[in-house]
């Protein structure tokens, strides 16, 4: 609620969203730039804040940028000019974002810098894979934090702040989504108004790498980690927690971080169970002689952890040095695919403390209605999520398949189409059926044009209208500079509906918006129109005769997504 | 009437299709647990799954709330805006899980649909007692509208104490998070809950 999020009561409890608390966190450290791409389970983040942008009272700065690569770099020119920064992308924005990543954590930031990177365990709102984004640390040593709830989504916020002010270094903030979109109590504390209003002050010892100088800056950056390394060993947020009175000899313990400290904790009340618990909030750099000093005295210690065992990995290599015998159990119990939940955090601490039965059967007992159900194997049957009643891209769809049922010669019936990420997505379902492959943003042109050179068949590719913006134009001009001819559909409906409707370049919200004919036709494209798809023999005839052409061709289907039509 | 100091715990769900306002639902009911002083954590999906697919929320409170999932088997309530979505969240039923369902079915599309009666078979093998309440038709016949059919079940769940959660409070928290234009309607939904 915009509300609770922008009152200056301090001290005052308030419900916010993971992703609430996270601006809040910003707002209260006096955030000045902000840049983000939507995507969910990030894209909150970047709504808030262009509402907030867009009120007289608020004097920093916001935009959405045009990809995530394009928000960071606008976010390190803020950093190099002294601003205090954040960065807000889901976890493949931050692929995206990479190559721009790296170097800025060797030159450091400036102006203190904040990156939220979200990552979708189980994939609820992402196509492409499930990725863990922790792993970024190992790419670029940058130092991140991981909240478990919203409290922590703003308290690690600003301390992340903190660190990248005391240390000259940006901060990644990974959430998840069961963080992200987890609504609970926070306690305010006073905004501070940030501005607009930084310096760039030529400093290319600092700005440019370049060798022999940016092997000067990784010696400088991997020994900056090691004094975060110290300033994470004394931080309050890698803490051993004591539920009720944990005997000192007791030889099981678990190492937790994010949201499985969550179920963890909910587990050990429901258990009863007096465990000693280490919960990290640095993924990176690790508190290592915590850890050390947490497992030096233990037989066994789980590591609850959601997807890959990074955390597992390196208690394992901790454990060599002071506890050799020590064992070690993560993902014997716990899957590496899809999210934690509660029940699978129970089962796994109830296997590990095997000595307690009762545990075992307690959990039985609540599950076996839902088991009995279970083997009755009722079929019911799964409501997939569809495209909106009176969605224009409905009118695509339907001129495409007069073009499959009338259309002339195998090659145009065996057409092969191209998915990309967006609202289309869904014309991989059943119903419409008409996605041969699907990836990242971008692609599905790329990957077009890499089969029609490798194969010569014919593609129908559709990309978004924000998705062309973000990442399509490199992969258009690569089909006209290398020649290939499949047929582009760029599905225009005039905002980035998917992850909530943000505007994008070519959007009516601003006004003199760029026009995607006018790129398409400065690439070199010799064949595009542009068609309302409600004219539907134009459409039909139109992608009958570009099928044909021996070059790439693009249509350019103009109508606004029904939701902003309203 | 019940107090709520002694509630260590309450585990809910709110499930339907995309578009039925469990989120608004979800945050009346935490308001309203704020004003009753419990503890409080809730998830929730945003994004593509929304668009006409299931949605499934997690509302709990109470004493010491820390994961904002409830567990499989644990609902003490799930609350069905639809009745195959209800019979969906089957998973978190348990001997303790009443169901509060809204007479109402949005088939899904070129698949196999299941009829009224089948699926109040099921959730009555499933769940310790079933309520099956014809609540859009009753606001669209008295309201001329359904979309409030949330807000009655919510109302209607609190009123038979369903959920711990006092009418008055649900009230007070209507009036925080619903927007002015359309607070009277949703009053009105609970005024024909109340009545009941």
């Amino acid at each position: 609620m915009f509300e609770n999020i922008l009152q200056n009561k301090t001290e005052k409890k308030v419900i916010l969203l993971g992703n609430e608390a996270i601006i809040r966190g910003a707002l209260e450290v006096g955030v000045d730039f902000v840049s983000t791409y939507p995507g969910t389970p990030a894209s909150e983040i970047g709504d808030i804040f262009f509402k907030l942008s867009q009120s007289k009272d608020y004097k920093g700065y916001f935009e959405f940028s045009t990809n995530e690569k394009v928000a960071l770099e606008a976010g390190i020119g803020a950093s190099f000019s002294g601003l205090k920064t954040l960065v807000a992308m889901k976890n493949f924005g931050a692929n995206v974002a990479l190559d721009a990543l790296i170097p800025f954590v060797y030159t450091g930031s400036k102006g203190p810098t904040v990156i939220l990177v979200a990552d979708d365990p189980s994939c609820h709102s992402s196509a492409q894979s499930e990725e863990n984004s922790r792993g970024l640390a190992y790419l670029a040593h940058i130092p991140i934090l991981e909240p478990s709830d919203p409290q922590e989504c703003k308290d690690f916020v600003k301390l992340a702040f903190q660190i990248s002010e005391k240390f000259k270094i940006p901060v990644i903030i990974r959430t998840t989504t069961r963080v992200a979109h987890q609504r609970a109590l926070v306690k305010l504390e006073k905004i501070k108004i940030g501005r607009a209003a930084g310096f760039f002050k030529k400093d290319p010892k600092k700005f440019v790498t370049l060798p022999p100088r940016v092997l000067e800056m990784k010696k400088e950056l991997l020994e900056k980690i090691e004094k975060i390394r110290e300033f994470s060993e004394k931080s309050e947020i890698n803490r051993r927690i004591n539920r009720g009175r944990v005997s000192i000899s007791s030889k099981v313990g678990i190492i937790t971080s994010g949201v499985s400290y969550l179920y963890v904790m909910e587990v050990l009340k429901e258990f009863n169970l007096k465990l000693p618990l280490l919960k990290l909030g640095f993924f990176y750099p690790l508190s290592e002689k915590k850890i050390q000093n947490f497992i030096k005295n233990l037989k066994k210690v789980l590591i609850a952890e959601e997807l890959e065992p990074y955390l597992e990995k390196e208690v394992e290599r901790l454990a060599k040095e002071v506890n050799c015998k020590l064992e070690i159990i993560g993902k014997k119990l716990l899957p590496e695919v899809g999210e934690l939940r509660p029940e699978i955090v129970a089962s796994a601490i109830a296997k590990f403390t095997n000595d307690k039965l009762k545990i075992e059967n307690f959990a039985l007992q609540n599950f076996c209605k839902t088991k009995t159900w279970e083997s009755d194997k009722l079929k019911i049957p799964r409501r997939s999520p569809r495209l909106c009643p009176g969605c224009p891209y409905w009118l695509v769809i339907s001129a495409i398949k007069k073009v499959l049922r009338h259309g002339s010669g195998q090659a145009v019936k065996d057409v092969i189409f191209g998915g990309e990420i967006g609202c289309y997505m869904l014309f991989g379902t059943l119903a419409v059926n008409m996605q041969d492959y699907l990836s990242c943003m971008g692609s599905s042109v790329g990957i077009a044009h890499g089969i029609q050179k490798a194969t010569g068949q014919k593609l129908i590719t559709f990309v978004g209208d924000s998705s062309f913006f973000h990442s399509g134009i490199p992969a258009l001009i690569n089909t006209v500079f290398n020649k290939s001819n499949p047929l582009i559909i760029i599905l225009e409906n005039q905002t980035t509906a998917m992850t909530g409707h943000q505007p994008h370049p070519g959007a009516p919200v601003f006004p003199n918006g760029i026009k995607i004919e006018n790129i398409v036709q400065a690439c070199g494209v010799k064949h595009f129109k542009v068609i309302d798809p409600i004219n539907q023999k134009e459409f039909v005839d139109t992608v009958k005769s570009f099928l044909e052409k021996p070059e790439v061709s693009v249509i350019i289907s103009r109508r606004p997504c029904i939701q902003i039509k309203k | 009437m019940h107090s709520n100091k002694k509630i260590t715990e309450f585990n809910m769900l709110i499930v339907g299709t995309g578009g039925q306002g469990q989120i608004t639902l979800l945050q009346v009911l935490a308001e309203a647990a704020l004003i009753e002083n419990l503890d409080f954590k809730s998830s929730e999906l945003h994004g593509l799954s929304q668009r006409g697919g299931s949605v499934e929320v997690h509302i709990r409170f109470g004493k010491q709330i820390y994961s904002p999932m409830v567990s499989a088997g644990k609902a003490d309530l799930i609350l069905g805006l639809e009745m195959q979505e209800s019979l969906m969240a089957a998973n978190f039923a348990g001997l303790k899980t009443n169901f509060l369902v809204n007479k109402y079915i949005v088939p899904i599309p070129l698949q196999k649909n299941l009829s009224e009666k089948e699926l109040l078979n099921q959730l009555k093998r499933i769940g310790k007692d079933v309520f099956l309440v014809p609540a859009t038709e009753i606001c669209q016949k008295e309201l001329g509208t359904n979309v409030v059919a949330g807000i009655y079940l919510i109302s209607l769940a609190s009123f038979k104490k369903l959920i711990p959660i006092r009418p008055d409070s649900i009230l007070k928290a209507m009036k925080k998070i619903i927007p002015e234009k359309y607070l009277e309607l949703n009053l009105k939904a609970l005024n024909l809950a109340l009545n009941q």
